[in-house]
């Protein structure tokens, strides 16, 4: 019947046209439609990328284009993994992204396994959790800011409320120990409804038969959680710890909006770092430098995990 | 028929002679490029004048000032054609010059008769000259500005705390005239109740991603004796940027925001400033001289409530405060530079420079603040020509923003976040800035 159809379609064909395509074989089909793709991916993809590559090991500035561009060979990289301070901030970025994780994960799981419950009206507080998920970074980081301001803000007068410390001496931006906490905490709230909705789709892929046979194995609740509910869903749970470790990586909007970078130092994680070195001091060629550090960083680390993910889900 | 053709013809001519007359008209208008603040605004309303003149539209791109240096020396090295004028900051003269951005202007100065002599020399050197203190003009002073400092003069003359203050401190309260005075007054006002509400004692820069805490801490470094380099021997910084005297002036500043400001100030620039004062939080504001006339005006704490002084003395009697303000230059990538210049030209004349005064902007003509009449004309102008007299500026150097980046970070490392000592923030602004004229050349 479907060949009969497609026979009846080629008869259609006007003649001109079905004599061209026939002059171009299936492969040759096939390059035809991929080429815009892959000329798109070379041009604001793979260029760019050699082309910094290419910068890395130059004196290039951006701001002096008149300037004679003079090959450093690797000074740059020695000089970045020898700065003390791209060390500090590495520190910072490492530290920003273990805690995120490490607590959108929990929460993110521990909420997923209590939305996968059914209970009544589940689905209208799944929408609610999700909310954060959906606004726009720069309008989460200006109304935390907000929240945080120790005079006039909620968050402040919150805690004032529960800890009798007067608001005013709750500065979580300017405080060196609170800021990095700051940034920690609106980053769980926007990005753990995204950890969840992972680790829920994880939950509801555990087939029912399976707690069936547990059950008629009498077989506890704590028992069938970590022995068939972890397990199953770990993959998942990895999958959301590599999403989200990717992203805190270079995470830059949120810090920018919230701290800045300070006080001082203090919240200057490598993105921070990299944007001042590119666009304030204009050093184009070390800049260049860093982010390709950076970007064998993350490449590295990502397979690595990708790895240990996928002996998981063999297992 | 035929004469509805004609009709037809007609208005068809005659719309498209009329566009293209409009956009004849529309390609001789003028984009001139500055930051988005008040004064800015005084120069929309002033360059009316220049279009009525000379039939010659004015177009602005105003950007604010958090996003002024990113947006235009992106523009400028880009080579872009947005702006045909701009008013560029002080410390890019440097590199604007060198980089080919800005048109020289000597000839033209010498072919329309416009005199730097006729300018204050302090805004010649800062606004328009490359290399520093040689006679070649890159720029016409546009808007002279310089940080100085706001007080609460109904908060300073109620009799009560009048006689608690000269209890405690033995002299009368008054704008303070040396940085020891200035924290004492400070410190009396930090946490102090007026009329029903906590007050604090005065608002400084500690903003982290521009230039705000260099701009706030140089004011205080330059009258405690830092200086740049050896006046004898350029870039050698070492003794004179970190010397006992700088080392003091930082840790001075520390001190100050450390007792005397307000709550969650760690990030504070002019905006927030103007915001901290306007809404009574506090009894002194340091700022550049552009805010003022707006300040002035405010229903809440401007006309008899606010008083104005320069930046105060350093220990040792030294007095000086951070340059800020602009010169206005041709872009050399404009296509309209021959109307550009006209407007340089329009703009230099006495008239339009007193009328630019009157307007809310900062005239560096002398003829206009010189003028007899001129400390009388505002409450703020004598402050402002006393502050003028006294002026020192950052680098301006092709290199300022590595430079800049780098006092950024060790000013705030130190002052704000409180890591390391002031002798320690200054040693590694040294090492950060020779490797800056390392990289380029010069030393």
């Amino acid at each position: 019947m479907l060949n009969r159809t497609a026979e009846n379609v080629a008869r259609a064909t006007p003649e001109p046209l079905a004599r061209k395509v026939r002059g171009i074989s299936d492969k040759g089909l096939a390059w035809l439609f991929i080429s815009p793709t892959i000329l798109l991916l070379l041009a604001i993809n793979i260029f760019p990328l050699f082309w910094a590559i290419y910068l890395s090991f130059t004196n290039y500035r951006a701001n002096r284009p008149n300037e004679v561009v003079k090959n450093l060979g690797l000074a740059n990289y020695q000089r970045i993994l020898g700065d003390k301070d791209i060390w500090i901030a590495m520190q910072t970025t490492a530290h920003f992204v273990f805690w995120t994780i490490l607590l959108q994960t929990l929460i993110g799981f521990t909420l997923a396994w209590l939305i996968d419950r059914k209970f009544r009206s589940h689905a209208f507080w799944t929408t609610l959790i999700l909310v954060p998920m959906m606004l726009s970074p720069a309008v989460v980081g200006n109304f935390w800011r907000f929240l945080y301001e120790p005079q006039i803000g909620l968050f402040a007068y919150a805690i004032s409320f529960v800890t009798r410390i007067p608001p005013t001496d709750i500065q979580m931006l300017s405080n060196v120990s609170l800021a990095p906490w700051s940034i920690v905490i609106v980053d769980t709230w926007m990005w753990t409804p995204y950890v969840m909705l992972i680790c829920l789709a994880g939950l509801r892929s555990i087939p029912e038969y399976i707690y069936e046979a547990a059950e008629v194995d009498r077989a506890s609740n704590w028992r069938q959680f970590w022995s068939i509910t972890l397990p199953m869903a770990l993959p998942f749970i990895m999958l959301a710890v590599l999403f989200r470790g990717i992203e805190n990586f270079k995470m830059f909007d949120m810090v920018n909006l919230l701290t800045g970078g300070g006080p001082g130092s203090t919240t200057e994680v490598a993105s921070i770092t990299l944007k001042r070195q590119a666009f304030e001091s204009w050093r184009t060629g070390y800049s260049s430098a860093f982010a390709i550090i950076l970007f064998v960083a993350v490449f590295g680390l990502a397979n690595i995990y990708v790895k240990a993910l996928n002996k998981v889900k063999q297992r | 028929m035929k004469s509805s053709l004609k009709l037809a013809l007609g208005l068809t001519s005659a719309i498209t002679a009329s566009t293209a007359v409009s956009n004849v008209a529309h390609a001789e208008d003028l984009t001139l490029c500055w930051a988005a603040w008040d004064p800015a605004n005084a120069l929309v309303e002033l360059s009316k004048d220049f279009t009525k003149e000379t039939g010659i539209g004015m177009k602005f791109e105003f950007v604010p000032w958090t996003n002024y240096a990113d947006r235009f020396l992106n523009e400028l090295n880009s080579h872009g054609k947005l702006c045909d004028l701009i008013i560029g900051d002080s410390q890019w003269i440097g590199g604007a010059a060198e980089n080919g951005h800005y048109v020289k202007l000597n000839d033209f100065f010498d072919k329309e008769k416009i005199s730097m002599d006729d300018f204050v020399p302090a805004t010649v050197v800062g606004y328009s000259e490359w290399p520093k203190n040689t006679p070649n003009y890159w720029a016409l002073p546009a808007m002279g500005d310089v940080v100085g400092w706001t007080y609460r003069k109904d908060w300073f003359s109620k009799p009560e705390l009048q006689k608690e203050f000269k209890e405690k401190y033995g002299w009368d309260l008054g704008p303070p005239t040396t940085f020891d005075q200035l924290k004492q007054v400070a410190e009396f006002f930090q946490k102090r109740e007026i009329d029903g509400k906590t007050v604090y004692g005065a608002s400084i820069y500690t903003e982290r991603g521009s230039e705000g805490i260099t701009m706030g801490a140089m004011d205080v470094l330059y009258s405690y004796g830092f200086q740049y380099e050896n006046p004898k021997k350029p870039y050698e910084m070492e003794g004179f940027v970190n010397s006992d005297k700088s080392v003091k002036g930082l840790e001075f500043y520390k001190a100050l925001y450390d007792c005397c400001t307000p709550p969650g100030a760690s990030n504070s620039y002019m905006g927030e400033g103007v915001d901290a004062f306007k809404s009574g939080q506090v009894a002194m504001h340091m700022n550049f001289a552009f805010t003022w006339p707006g300040l002035q005006k405010d229903e809440n704490v401007g006309g008899d409530k606010i008083g104005y002084f320069v930046n105060p003395k350093g220990p040792d009697g030294e007095q000086f405060a951070q340059l800020g303000g602009q010169g206005i230059s041709v872009v050399s990538y404009s296509d309209k530079q021959e109307s550009a210049l006209k407007y340089i030209k329009w703009f230099a004349n006495k008239d339009v420079q007193a009328k630019w005064w009157s307007l809310g902007g900062y005239s560096c003509l002398n003829a206009v603040v010189k003028d007899p009449a001129f400390p009388a004309s505002q409450p703020y102008a004598q402050t402002f020509l006393d502050s003028m007299a006294v002026v020192k500026d950052f680098w301006a150097e092709p290199s300022y923003a590595p430079l800049l980046q780098a006092s950024q970070k060790r000013f705030h490392d130190y002052v704000v976040a409180g890591q390391g000592s002031a002798k320690d923030a200054l040693d590694g602004l040294v090492k950060d800035w020779t490797q800056v004229f390392e990289d380029d050349g010069k030393m």
